[in-house]
């Protein structure tokens, strides 16, 4: 191939990719203030997301993995415009929705939605399932009182729930039922995007398969686009396409699902995947992995460690990792790690 | 563990509760049912119904004039006519305490009612808006705070000349909003953070309705408690102003003119009947109106009781 060629098979490639982009989060930042002494002035910046770029294509469903404290809820809340960005730009549907006021963002919430952690504090009590599953009807459509009951209706059946409980308080609900009111109530509007922040966290093993079944079960009928957020790769691997590693508001490491789990590059995604206790490593074609301990805490992102993060915990950290900042570098096909080991 | 998604699982729901035929109750229901579970406070109902309705029908119970004067007939010990004699003046201390109770309930109520809405909307602000209007609120609260009540009543009485009802309830509406305010925007802070509330912004739910639907509701059971609580004190303080001669003007009658009226020994030793009967209408209500406001208090928070 000329170069020439090459060029134009790769502008094709990339009009495709962009072509099917859903959401484009292009070096977001949020970081919150700590004030301090009497006079309540900003002493410091608490980088809960720091310098975030992916994309999220249509229909796919991209895990995002970290530990408590790496900033994903906080980049599912600063995606919905539940928290403004200090910096950066969010796409939905090629518009630029970081910075909208917030009547015009109104607009585009019926297309992106959350379902948040814990089923029991994201409901509120006062109200019955019925008028739980019907408010965003209300809020955001002007259909008549009947059509909402109706389609309430469709949608506590579509997630396996019974009409009668419509009528019924959250309280008479068990944490999985609960959460599953909670799917009903967000895809109620028929959104594009689902931003999922630890939906099965809070609940038993043996209901989480469940939930993560059907969540699956509702993307392929109404053709949704999750973004997932977990701290556990388990069950991410079970729903996601894409894999993205999040440490200390940055990320780590982004690839295909398999690519992530089979072939990681970034100590860090080496290191939760062998915190996973694999009983049986023929299974699934999984290789023997070396293992790499985690050691220590997460760093405070008041006061985050110079150059690579992650150098604190990092067996294989060197010079370099103290003054450079690693960017994410594309080192194979889809699969992008920022870590000095890969770049040259 | 950790779920096997090779073992492919139904997801078919968990089964439901198992009454599936009997009535749901919401929340506030649940809670009505805890407080006619508590025997002192529903007596307390009781007792309050009657108070009130001996007021409302005062006119079947007698056929005296609350403020007509019979200068014949003054500091009458009781009699068939004048069932707890008559003042100074010659009124029907009877019909006087009826028609008075009709007033300091009256009172009580309405200035708790506007205490009510002055708290709601200034908490509500408050609480659900934060940073600057919050400041300017709770220092608004701060200085009414740290006014001496009774001085600030004082004054703004002595100045105004003609007291009416509504001017007085007024007053005590408008020097006593910040306990209620601030108890109201203490309850949103700890809401505000809670899951629910982001659910209903990520849906787009206008402040409005996120106020009126997700923040009042939940916010209800101190709300009601306080409010009771708060028209009990409000009686007190209509008796206690009347009383030292700054409350609603005479003739008009009201419990605490009634005591006032016996602020002189001869009245206090000679005729008992004249300020026995409205000391006792104060307490008992009081009393009623308290109990009723812990029954509620125990009912919206059962945990509160068994500490």
């Amino acid at each position: 191939m000329t170069n020439v060629e090459k060029s134009i098979v790769e502008e094709v490639k990339k009009e495709e990719i962009t072509k099917d982009v859903l959401v484009d989060v292009q070096n977001v930042k949020k970081y919150f203030p700590i004030k301090g002494g009497i006079l309540k002035r900003t002493v410091g910046h608490l980088k809960a997301v720091d310098d975030v770029s992916f994309q999220i294509h249509k229909g796919e469903t991209l895990g995002i993995v970290g530990e408590s404290g790496s900033g994903k809820s906080t980049l599912g809340r600063v995606m919905l415009r539940l928290l403004d960005p200090t910096d950066g730009t969010i796409n939905f549907n090629d518009v630029d929705i970081s910075q909208l006021k917030k009547k015009e963002m109104n607009e585009y919430r019926k297309d992106m939605q959350i379902v948040f952690q814990d089923p029991f504090a994201s409901l509120n009590s006062k109200m019955s399932v019925g008028e739980l599953i019907e408010e965003p009807l209300l809020v955001q459509t002007s259909l008549s009182r009947s059509e909402r009951q109706q389609k309430a209706a469709e949608m506590i059946e579509k997630v396996g729930l019974r009409r009668s409980d419509l009528q019924k308080y959250p309280h008479e609900f068990s944490g999985g039922q609960r959460q599953r009111i909670s799917i009903a109530r967000a895809l109620v509007l028929e959104p594009k995007f689902v931003i999922c922040d630890e939906p099965v966290s809070a609940l038993d093993v043996s209901i989480q398969a469940q939930v993560l079944n059907l969540m699956k079960d509702l993307q392929d009928d109404l053709g949704l686009t999750y973004l997932f957020i977990a701290h556990d790769l388990s069950v991410v691997k079970h729903i996601s396409d894409r894999v993205a590693v999040m440490y200390l508001g940055r990320i780590a490491e982004i690839a295909p699902k398999k690519e992530l789990y089979n072939n990681p590059l970034h100590p860090y995604t080496k290191g939760l995947l062998s915190s996973i206790p694999v009983i049986d490593t023929e299974e699934g074609g999984e290789k023997q992995r070396e293992r790499v301990k985690l050691t220590g805490d997460l760093p405070s992102p008041a006061n985050p460690p110079s150059g690579c993060t992650f150098r604190t915990r990092c067996p294989l950290a060197h010079d370099r990792c103290i003054t450079e900042r690693p960017e994410l570098v594309e080192k194979e096909d889809g699969h992008f790690v920022a870590c000095h080991l890969y770049t040259s | 563990m950790q779920p096997n998604p090779q073992e492919t699982l139904s997801t078919q729901p968990e089964l439901s509760p198992k009454n599936n035929q009997a009535k749901s109750k919401s929340p506030l229901k649940l809670a009505m049912g805890r407080f006619l579970k508590n025997k002192m406070a529903v007596i307390s109902v009781i007792f309050l119904v009657v108070i009130v309705l001996v007021c409302l029908l005062a006119p079947l119970f007698t056929n005296q004039d609350p403020v007509e004067t019979d200068l014949f007939q003054i500091e009458k010990s009781p009699s068939e006519e004048h069932i707890l004699g008559t003042n100074g003046t010659g009124q029907d201390n009877f019909a006087r305490l009826l028609y008075g109770g009709r007033i300091s309930l009256l009172v009580g109520f309405s200035a708790m009612f506007f205490t009510l809405t002055i708290g709601i909307l200034l908490g509500s602000l408050a609480g659900y808006y934060g940073g600057k209007v919050d400041s300017i609120i709770m220092r608004a609260a701060d200085i009414m705070l740290m006014l001496p009540f009774l001085v600030l009543t004082l004054t703004i009485i002595a100045i105004l000349d003609n007291i009416t009802i509504p001017i007085f309830v007024t007053i005590i509406a408008v020097t006593s909003w910040p306990n209620l305010t601030r108890i109201i925007r203490g309850t949103y802070l700890s809401l505000r953070e809670q899951e629910f509330i982001l659910g209903a912004r990520a849906i787009g739910a206008r402040d409005f309705r996120i106020i009126l639907r997700h923040f009042i509701p939940n916010a209800i059971g101190p709300i009601i408690v306080n409010a009771t609580l708060m028209m009990a004190s409000y009686i007190i303080i209509e008796s206690a102003l009347s009383f030292i001669g700054f409350g609603i003007p005479q003739p008009t009658p009201t419990w605490g003119n009634m005591l006032s009226e016996a602020m002189n020994v001869r009245i206090l030793r000679d005729h008992p009947e004249a300020w026995i009967p409205p000391g006792i209408a104060i307490f008992v209500t009081v009393l009623a109106i308290n109990f009723i406001g812990d029954g509620l208090r125990d009912a919206f928070d059962p945990k509160s009781k068994q500490r």
